[in-house]
Protein backbone atom coordinates (compact mmCIF):
# COMPACT_ATOMS: atom_id res chain seq x y z
CA UNK A 1 0.00 0.00 0.00
CA UNK A 2 1.23 3.16 -0.99
CA UNK A 3 1.25 6.34 1.70
CA UNK A 4 -2.02 7.58 2.77
CA UNK A 5 -3.45 9.80 5.78
CA UNK A 6 -6.29 8.55 7.70
CA UNK A 7 -9.20 10.42 9.41
CA UNK A 8 -12.63 9.59 11.25
CA UNK A 9 -15.43 12.02 9.97
CA UNK A 10 -17.24 13.39 13.10
CA UNK A 11 -19.94 14.70 10.74
CA UNK A 12 -21.39 14.54 7.50
CA UNK A 13 -19.99 18.40 7.16
CA UNK A 14 -16.52 17.21 8.52
CA UNK A 15 -15.87 14.33 6.20
CA UNK A 16 -17.18 16.78 3.39
CA UNK A 17 -14.51 19.29 4.84
CA UNK A 18 -11.77 16.65 4.99
CA UNK A 19 -12.29 15.51 1.58
CA UNK A 20 -11.94 18.87 -0.36
CA UNK A 21 -9.29 19.71 1.92
CA UNK A 22 -7.20 16.29 0.27
CA UNK A 23 -5.37 16.17 -2.83
CA UNK A 24 -6.78 13.06 -3.90
CA UNK A 25 -8.90 11.99 -1.11
CA UNK A 26 -11.70 9.28 -0.86
CA UNK A 27 -14.25 8.12 1.76
CA UNK A 28 -13.58 5.10 3.75
CA UNK A 29 -16.25 2.75 5.13
CA UNK A 30 -15.28 -0.57 6.62
CA UNK A 31 -12.52 -1.04 3.94
CA UNK A 32 -12.89 -4.62 3.06
CA UNK A 33 -12.48 -3.16 -0.36
CA UNK A 34 -11.08 -0.30 -0.91
CA UNK A 35 -7.78 -1.40 1.42
CA UNK A 36 -7.71 -4.80 -0.22
CA UNK A 37 -7.63 -2.45 -3.53
CA UNK A 38 -5.00 -0.15 -1.68
CA UNK A 39 -3.14 -3.38 -1.20
CA UNK A 40 -2.58 -3.89 -4.85
CA UNK A 41 -1.81 -0.77 -5.63
CA UNK A 42 -4.95 -0.06 -7.78
CA UNK A 43 -5.80 2.71 -5.75
CA UNK A 44 -3.71 5.51 -3.80
CA UNK A 45 -5.49 8.08 -2.10
CA UNK A 46 -4.15 10.54 -0.57
CA UNK A 47 -6.66 10.42 2.66
CA UNK A 48 -8.66 8.40 4.05
CA UNK A 49 -11.60 10.05 5.83
CA UNK A 50 -13.49 6.98 7.93
CA UNK A 51 -17.49 7.41 7.91
CA UNK A 52 -18.23 4.63 9.62
CA UNK A 53 -18.25 7.01 12.85
CA UNK A 54 -20.58 9.67 11.91
CA UNK A 55 -23.68 8.90 13.73
CA UNK A 56 -26.23 9.82 11.28
CA UNK A 57 -24.49 6.43 9.62
CA UNK A 58 -26.10 4.29 12.42
CA UNK A 59 -28.53 1.90 13.18
CA UNK A 60 -31.29 -0.21 11.72
CA UNK A 61 -35.14 1.27 12.25
CA UNK A 62 -38.22 0.22 11.71
CA UNK A 63 -40.35 3.29 9.71
CA UNK A 64 -43.88 1.82 9.11
CA UNK A 65 -43.51 -0.49 6.17
CA UNK A 66 -40.03 0.58 5.34
CA UNK A 67 -36.90 -0.32 7.16
CA UNK A 68 -34.48 2.08 6.89
CA UNK A 69 -30.59 1.37 7.50
CA UNK A 70 -27.91 3.28 7.92
CA UNK A 71 -25.16 3.19 5.74
CA UNK A 72 -22.56 2.52 8.06
CA UNK A 73 -24.63 -0.74 9.54
CA UNK A 74 -22.13 -3.81 8.73
CA UNK A 75 -23.50 -6.99 7.29
CA UNK A 76 -23.04 -8.68 10.07
CA UNK A 77 -25.62 -5.91 11.94
CA UNK A 78 -28.38 -6.33 8.47
CA UNK A 79 -28.07 -10.31 9.20
CA UNK A 80 -28.57 -10.59 12.55
CA UNK A 81 -30.96 -7.73 13.14
CA UNK A 82 -34.25 -9.15 14.50
CA UNK A 83 -36.05 -6.42 12.76
CA UNK A 84 -34.49 -7.49 9.59
CA UNK A 85 -35.23 -10.77 9.94
CA UNK A 86 -38.57 -10.39 11.63
CA UNK A 87 -40.19 -8.05 8.67
CA UNK A 88 -37.72 -8.84 5.72
CA UNK A 89 -35.34 -11.77 6.39
CA UNK A 90 -34.72 -11.65 2.14
CA UNK A 91 -32.43 -9.33 3.11
CA UNK A 92 -30.70 -10.54 5.97
CA UNK A 93 -30.74 -13.93 4.50
CA UNK A 94 -28.84 -11.97 2.01
CA UNK A 95 -26.37 -10.25 3.91
CA UNK A 96 -25.49 -13.21 5.27
CA UNK A 97 -23.84 -15.13 2.31
CA UNK A 98 -21.78 -11.87 2.04
CA UNK A 99 -17.93 -12.80 1.89
CA UNK A 100 -17.26 -14.55 5.50
CA UNK A 101 -17.85 -13.97 8.95
CA UNK A 102 -14.94 -11.79 9.72
CA UNK A 103 -15.43 -9.90 6.47
CA UNK A 104 -19.24 -9.01 7.77
CA UNK A 105 -17.99 -8.26 10.68
CA UNK A 106 -16.42 -4.52 8.87
CA UNK A 107 -17.71 -4.61 5.30
CA UNK A 108 -21.12 -2.39 5.88
CA UNK A 109 -23.87 -1.75 3.22
CA UNK A 110 -23.34 2.01 2.01
CA UNK A 111 -19.29 0.83 0.72
CA UNK A 112 -20.98 -2.16 -0.77
CA UNK A 113 -24.13 -0.25 -2.57
CA UNK A 114 -21.11 2.99 -3.56
CA UNK A 115 -18.88 0.73 -4.93
CA UNK A 116 -22.23 -1.25 -6.83
CA UNK A 117 -19.24 -4.43 -7.75
CA UNK A 118 -21.04 -5.98 -10.90
CA UNK A 119 -20.68 -8.92 -8.53
CA UNK A 120 -22.21 -7.43 -4.89
CA UNK A 121 -25.44 -8.88 -3.54
CA UNK A 122 -26.89 -5.67 -2.47
CA UNK A 123 -27.59 -4.10 -5.32
CA UNK A 124 -29.66 -6.41 -6.42
CA UNK A 125 -31.93 -6.06 -3.07
CA UNK A 126 -32.10 -1.93 -3.93
CA UNK A 127 -33.10 -2.51 -6.96
CA UNK A 128 -35.27 -5.71 -6.27
CA UNK A 129 -37.31 -3.98 -3.63
CA UNK A 130 -37.41 -0.07 -4.72
CA UNK A 131 -35.09 0.95 -2.05
CA UNK A 132 -34.49 4.62 -1.94
CA UNK A 133 -30.86 5.42 -1.26
CA UNK A 134 -30.69 8.77 0.93
CA UNK A 135 -27.53 10.73 0.62
CA UNK A 136 -25.76 14.07 2.09
CA UNK A 137 -27.09 15.48 -0.99
CA UNK A 138 -30.14 14.48 -1.49
CA UNK A 139 -32.04 11.16 -2.21
CA UNK A 140 -32.32 8.70 -5.02
CA UNK A 141 -34.69 5.55 -6.56
CA UNK A 142 -32.32 2.50 -6.52
CA UNK A 143 -32.85 2.79 -10.77
CA UNK A 144 -31.86 5.99 -10.95
CA UNK A 145 -28.83 5.11 -8.13
CA UNK A 146 -26.93 2.67 -10.11
CA UNK A 147 -26.07 4.36 -13.39
CA UNK A 148 -23.27 1.22 -14.45
CA UNK A 149 -20.22 -0.72 -13.58
CA UNK A 150 -18.71 0.34 -10.46
CA UNK A 151 -20.65 3.44 -11.28
CA UNK A 152 -23.22 5.27 -8.88
CA UNK A 153 -25.12 8.73 -9.13
CA UNK A 154 -22.73 9.62 -6.38
CA UNK A 155 -20.60 12.79 -6.28
CA UNK A 156 -16.93 12.57 -5.66
CA UNK A 157 -18.11 14.20 -2.05
CA UNK A 158 -21.43 13.07 -1.26
CA UNK A 159 -22.03 9.75 1.17
CA UNK A 160 -24.82 7.60 1.57
CA UNK A 161 -26.25 7.92 4.98
CA UNK A 162 -29.01 5.55 4.83
CA UNK A 163 -31.07 3.01 2.59
CA UNK A 164 -35.02 2.35 2.92
CA UNK A 165 -36.27 -0.96 1.65
CA UNK A 166 -39.96 -0.66 1.38
CA UNK A 167 -41.50 -4.29 2.95
CA UNK A 168 -42.69 -6.39 0.13
CA UNK A 169 -45.67 -9.09 0.00
CA UNK A 170 -42.86 -11.61 -0.40
CA UNK A 171 -39.58 -11.65 -2.15
CA UNK A 172 -37.00 -14.04 -2.53
CA UNK A 173 -33.04 -14.38 -3.34
CA UNK A 174 -31.42 -17.09 -5.33
CA UNK A 175 -27.49 -16.40 -5.76
CA UNK A 176 -24.94 -18.35 -7.24
CA UNK A 177 -21.58 -18.64 -6.73
CA UNK A 178 -18.35 -18.78 -8.48
CA UNK A 179 -17.32 -21.74 -6.80
CA UNK A 180 -14.14 -20.88 -6.09
CA UNK A 181 -14.29 -16.34 -5.31
CA UNK A 182 -17.78 -17.08 -3.57
CA UNK A 183 -18.72 -13.97 -5.27
CA UNK A 184 -22.11 -14.15 -7.20
CA UNK A 185 -21.74 -15.38 -11.03
CA UNK A 186 -25.48 -14.72 -11.34
CA UNK A 187 -28.14 -13.80 -9.16
CA UNK A 188 -31.13 -13.02 -9.52
CA UNK A 189 -33.97 -10.71 -6.73
CA UNK A 190 -37.35 -11.04 -6.92
CA UNK A 191 -39.90 -9.28 -5.53
CA UNK A 192 -44.12 -8.61 -4.96
CA UNK A 193 -44.11 -5.26 -3.81
CA UNK A 194 -47.49 -2.89 -3.38
CA UNK A 195 -45.96 -1.18 -7.37
CA UNK A 196 -46.16 -5.37 -8.87
CA UNK A 197 -43.21 -7.51 -9.11
CA UNK A 198 -39.77 -6.43 -9.40
CA UNK A 199 -36.65 -8.80 -11.15
CA UNK A 200 -33.48 -7.51 -10.40
CA UNK A 201 -29.85 -9.74 -12.04
CA UNK A 202 -26.68 -8.87 -10.45
CA UNK A 203 -23.48 -10.65 -11.07
CA UNK A 204 -24.11 -11.19 -14.85
CA UNK A 205 -25.12 -7.85 -16.18
CA UNK A 206 -22.65 -5.88 -18.75
CA UNK A 207 -23.99 -2.94 -17.51
CA UNK A 208 -24.08 -3.57 -13.67
CA UNK A 209 -27.50 -5.25 -11.96
CA UNK A 210 -30.49 -4.99 -13.62
CA UNK A 211 -34.29 -5.23 -14.01
CA UNK A 212 -35.93 -8.11 -16.29
CA UNK A 213 -39.40 -5.97 -17.28
CA UNK A 214 -40.82 -9.30 -19.09
CA UNK A 215 -40.26 -11.39 -16.06
CA UNK A 216 -42.10 -8.52 -14.10
CA UNK A 217 -44.81 -8.38 -16.38
CA UNK A 218 -44.96 -12.06 -16.88
CA UNK A 219 -45.05 -12.29 -12.75
CA UNK A 220 -48.33 -9.87 -13.21
CA UNK A 221 -50.66 -11.67 -14.04
CA UNK A 222 -49.57 -14.95 -13.32
CA UNK A 223 -46.94 -15.65 -9.98
CA UNK A 224 -45.53 -18.85 -10.70
CA UNK A 225 -42.14 -20.14 -12.13
CA UNK A 226 -43.69 -21.15 -15.28
CA UNK A 227 -44.43 -17.74 -15.76
CA UNK A 228 -40.50 -16.83 -16.30
CA UNK A 229 -38.73 -20.44 -16.90
CA UNK A 230 -40.01 -19.78 -20.57
CA UNK A 231 -38.44 -16.04 -20.66
CA UNK A 232 -34.85 -15.50 -22.37
CA UNK A 233 -32.10 -13.28 -21.52
CA UNK A 234 -29.87 -11.75 -24.68
CA UNK A 235 -26.58 -12.99 -24.11
CA UNK A 236 -25.17 -9.69 -25.83
CA UNK A 237 -26.61 -8.00 -22.71
CA UNK A 238 -24.37 -9.91 -20.48
CA UNK A 239 -20.90 -10.46 -18.90
CA UNK A 240 -18.60 -13.27 -20.24
CA UNK A 241 -15.27 -14.17 -18.93
CA UNK A 242 -13.03 -17.32 -17.42
CA UNK A 243 -16.33 -18.23 -15.19
CA UNK A 244 -18.74 -18.37 -17.91
CA UNK A 245 -19.92 -17.61 -20.35
CA UNK A 246 -22.44 -14.59 -21.82
CA UNK A 247 -24.63 -17.46 -23.13
CA UNK A 248 -24.00 -19.29 -19.71
CA UNK A 249 -25.27 -16.61 -17.69
CA UNK A 250 -28.02 -16.12 -19.46
CA UNK A 251 -29.27 -19.03 -18.88
CA UNK A 252 -28.71 -19.18 -15.68
CA UNK A 253 -31.20 -15.78 -15.20
CA UNK A 254 -33.82 -17.48 -16.08
CA UNK A 255 -32.92 -20.95 -14.17
CA UNK A 256 -32.55 -18.60 -10.94
CA UNK A 257 -35.07 -16.30 -11.78
CA UNK A 258 -37.77 -19.49 -11.60
CA UNK A 259 -36.44 -20.83 -8.50
CA UNK A 260 -36.10 -17.46 -6.57
CA UNK A 261 -40.48 -17.40 -7.49
CA UNK A 262 -40.66 -20.73 -6.35
CA UNK A 263 -38.81 -20.24 -3.39
CA UNK A 264 -40.45 -16.96 -2.57
CA UNK A 265 -43.86 -19.13 -2.76
CA UNK B 1 1.98 9.12 11.58
CA UNK B 2 -0.65 8.85 13.98
CA UNK B 3 -1.38 7.70 17.45
CA UNK B 4 -2.70 4.21 18.16
CA UNK B 5 -3.81 3.21 21.58
CA UNK B 6 -5.55 0.12 21.79
CA UNK B 7 -6.09 -2.58 24.64
CA UNK B 8 -4.38 -5.56 23.58
CA UNK B 9 -4.97 -9.10 25.13
CA UNK B 10 -6.06 -7.07 28.51
CA UNK B 11 -3.25 -4.87 28.27
CA UNK B 12 -2.86 -1.08 27.38
CA UNK B 13 -0.93 -0.22 24.66
CA UNK B 14 -0.09 3.03 22.42
CA UNK B 15 2.50 3.13 18.91
CA UNK B 16 3.30 5.89 16.74
CA UNK B 17 3.01 4.27 12.87
CA UNK B 18 2.25 5.30 9.72
CA UNK B 19 -1.27 5.82 8.81
CA UNK B 20 -1.01 2.78 5.95
CA UNK B 21 0.06 0.03 8.69
CA UNK B 22 -2.42 -2.60 9.02
CA UNK B 23 -3.55 -4.17 12.14
CA UNK B 24 -1.71 -6.96 11.52
CA UNK B 25 1.44 -5.34 11.09
CA UNK B 26 0.80 -3.53 14.41
CA UNK B 27 0.24 -6.40 16.29
CA UNK B 28 3.02 -8.43 14.78
CA UNK B 29 5.67 -5.69 14.24
CA UNK B 30 5.01 -3.32 16.54
CA UNK B 31 4.51 -4.94 19.59
CA UNK B 32 5.77 -8.24 18.53
CA UNK B 33 2.69 -10.69 19.04
CA UNK B 34 3.37 -12.86 16.45
CA UNK B 35 1.08 -15.64 16.65
CA UNK B 36 -1.11 -13.85 14.59
CA UNK B 37 -0.12 -15.32 10.69
CA UNK B 38 -0.44 -13.40 7.20
CA UNK B 39 -1.27 -16.73 4.86
CA UNK B 40 -3.20 -15.12 1.92
CA UNK B 41 -2.52 -11.40 2.48
CA UNK B 42 -5.76 -10.84 0.92
CA UNK B 43 -8.49 -11.36 2.99
CA UNK B 44 -9.17 -14.62 2.10
CA UNK B 45 -7.83 -17.15 4.65
CA UNK B 46 -8.03 -16.25 8.01
CA UNK B 47 -5.09 -16.70 9.25
CA UNK B 48 -5.12 -13.25 10.34
CA UNK B 49 -8.26 -13.57 12.28
CA UNK B 50 -8.53 -11.18 15.51
CA UNK B 51 -11.19 -9.86 17.80
CA UNK B 52 -11.91 -6.48 17.77
CA UNK B 53 -14.37 -5.36 20.27
CA UNK B 54 -15.46 -9.49 20.48
CA UNK B 55 -16.02 -9.73 17.02
CA UNK B 56 -13.68 -11.84 14.61
CA UNK B 57 -11.89 -9.88 11.92
CA UNK B 58 -9.31 -10.39 9.25
CA UNK B 59 -6.33 -7.76 10.29
CA UNK B 60 -4.68 -8.02 7.28
CA UNK B 61 -7.86 -5.80 5.87
CA UNK B 62 -7.96 -3.16 8.60
CA UNK B 63 -5.89 -0.38 9.64
CA UNK B 64 -4.42 0.13 13.09
CA UNK B 65 -5.67 3.46 12.85
CA UNK B 66 -9.45 2.82 11.76
CA UNK B 67 -9.56 0.54 15.41
CA UNK B 68 -7.94 3.47 17.98
CA UNK B 69 -9.15 2.54 21.18
CA UNK B 70 -10.43 -0.87 20.49
CA UNK B 71 -9.85 -4.06 22.56
CA UNK B 72 -8.07 -6.54 20.30
CA UNK B 73 -7.97 -10.04 21.72
CA UNK B 74 -5.03 -12.21 19.64
CA UNK B 75 -4.52 -16.06 20.14
CA UNK B 76 -2.21 -15.27 22.81
CA UNK B 77 -4.94 -13.80 24.80
CA UNK B 78 -7.13 -16.71 24.83
CA UNK B 79 -5.12 -18.57 27.62
CA UNK B 80 -5.52 -18.18 31.27
CA UNK B 81 -1.64 -17.95 32.21
CA UNK B 82 -0.79 -21.84 31.59
CA UNK B 83 -4.53 -23.12 31.20
CA UNK B 84 -4.92 -23.15 27.33
CA UNK B 85 -8.86 -22.02 26.54
CA UNK B 86 -10.56 -24.80 25.82
CA UNK B 87 -10.99 -24.55 22.33
CA UNK B 88 -7.17 -24.07 22.15
CA UNK B 89 -7.33 -27.85 24.29
CA UNK B 90 -10.09 -29.33 21.64
CA UNK B 91 -7.64 -28.37 18.85
CA UNK B 92 -4.84 -30.19 20.56
CA UNK B 93 -6.88 -33.30 21.74
CA UNK B 94 -8.46 -33.68 18.71
CA UNK B 95 -5.19 -33.19 16.27
CA UNK B 96 -7.23 -30.29 14.70
CA UNK B 97 -4.04 -29.17 13.28
CA UNK B 98 -1.43 -30.35 10.79
CA UNK B 99 1.30 -27.87 9.50
CA UNK B 100 -0.47 -25.23 12.09
CA UNK B 101 -0.26 -22.33 10.29
CA UNK B 102 -4.11 -21.28 9.69
CA UNK B 103 -4.35 -22.42 13.50
CA UNK B 104 -4.68 -19.19 15.69
CA UNK B 105 -7.07 -17.85 13.00
CA UNK B 106 -9.02 -21.02 12.72
CA UNK B 107 -9.07 -20.96 17.14
CA UNK B 108 -10.17 -17.41 16.67
CA UNK B 109 -13.11 -17.93 14.33
CA UNK B 110 -14.00 -20.81 16.05
CA UNK B 111 -14.29 -18.90 19.65
CA UNK B 112 -16.55 -16.23 17.44
CA UNK B 113 -18.59 -18.90 16.07
CA UNK B 114 -19.62 -20.27 19.81
CA UNK B 115 -20.10 -16.94 20.88
CA UNK B 116 -22.66 -16.52 18.04
CA UNK B 117 -24.47 -19.52 18.55
CA UNK B 118 -25.65 -19.93 21.67
CA UNK B 119 -28.39 -22.33 20.00
CA UNK B 120 -25.43 -24.85 19.87
CA UNK B 121 -23.62 -26.14 16.63
CA UNK B 122 -23.90 -28.77 14.04
CA UNK B 123 -20.91 -29.85 11.50
CA UNK B 124 -23.12 -28.43 8.82
CA UNK B 125 -23.01 -24.92 10.67
CA UNK B 126 -19.32 -25.67 11.22
CA UNK B 127 -18.57 -25.96 8.36
CA UNK B 128 -20.26 -22.65 6.76
CA UNK B 129 -18.99 -20.48 9.26
CA UNK B 130 -15.59 -21.61 8.37
CA UNK B 131 -16.00 -20.13 5.20
CA UNK B 132 -13.20 -17.64 5.63
CA UNK B 133 -10.67 -19.49 7.09
CA UNK B 134 -8.60 -21.66 4.92
CA UNK B 135 -6.18 -24.90 5.80
CA UNK B 136 -4.14 -26.04 2.95
CA UNK B 137 -2.94 -29.39 4.72
CA UNK B 138 -6.81 -30.19 4.31
CA UNK B 139 -7.47 -30.91 7.89
CA UNK B 140 -11.05 -29.88 7.93
CA UNK B 141 -12.21 -32.80 8.93
CA UNK B 142 -9.96 -32.78 12.40
CA UNK B 143 -10.90 -29.20 12.69
CA UNK B 144 -14.45 -29.62 13.13
CA UNK B 145 -14.56 -32.40 15.43
CA UNK B 146 -12.20 -29.77 17.54
CA UNK B 147 -14.91 -27.01 17.29
CA UNK B 148 -17.39 -29.30 18.47
CA UNK B 149 -15.99 -30.42 21.34
CA UNK B 150 -14.63 -26.73 22.12
CA UNK B 151 -18.08 -25.40 22.23
CA UNK B 152 -18.79 -27.92 24.15
CA UNK B 153 -16.05 -27.65 26.68
CA UNK B 154 -16.69 -23.66 26.59
CA UNK B 155 -19.96 -24.43 28.12
CA UNK B 156 -23.62 -23.09 28.00
CA UNK B 157 -23.10 -24.46 24.06
CA UNK B 158 -25.39 -26.75 23.76
CA UNK B 159 -24.48 -29.37 21.52
CA UNK B 160 -27.41 -30.30 18.49
CA UNK B 161 -28.57 -33.81 18.86
CA UNK B 162 -26.45 -36.12 16.40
Amino acid sequence: MYATKYAKATSLQDAVAKLAAADDGKFLGGGQTLLATMKQRLAAPSDLIDVTKIPELKGITVEGDTIVVGAASTHSEVAQSADIQRLLPVLSGLAATIGDPAVRNMGTMGGSVANNDPAADYPAALLGLNATVTTSKGSYAAEEFFTGIFETALDEDEIIVKIAFPIPQKAAYEKFRNPASRYSLCSVFVAMTADGPRVAVTGSGNDGVFRVAEMEAALASNWSADAVSGITIDPDTMLSDIHGSAEYRAHLVTVLAARAVAKAG
Amino acid sequence: MSEVKLTVNGRAVSRDVEDRTLLVDFIREHLGLTGTHVGCDTSQCGACTVHIDGKAVKSCTVLATQVDGASVTTIEGLADGDTLHPMQSAFRTHHGLQCGFCTPGMIMMAVDIVKRHPEGLDEETIRKELEGNICRCTGYHNIVKSIEAGAADMGGAKMAAE
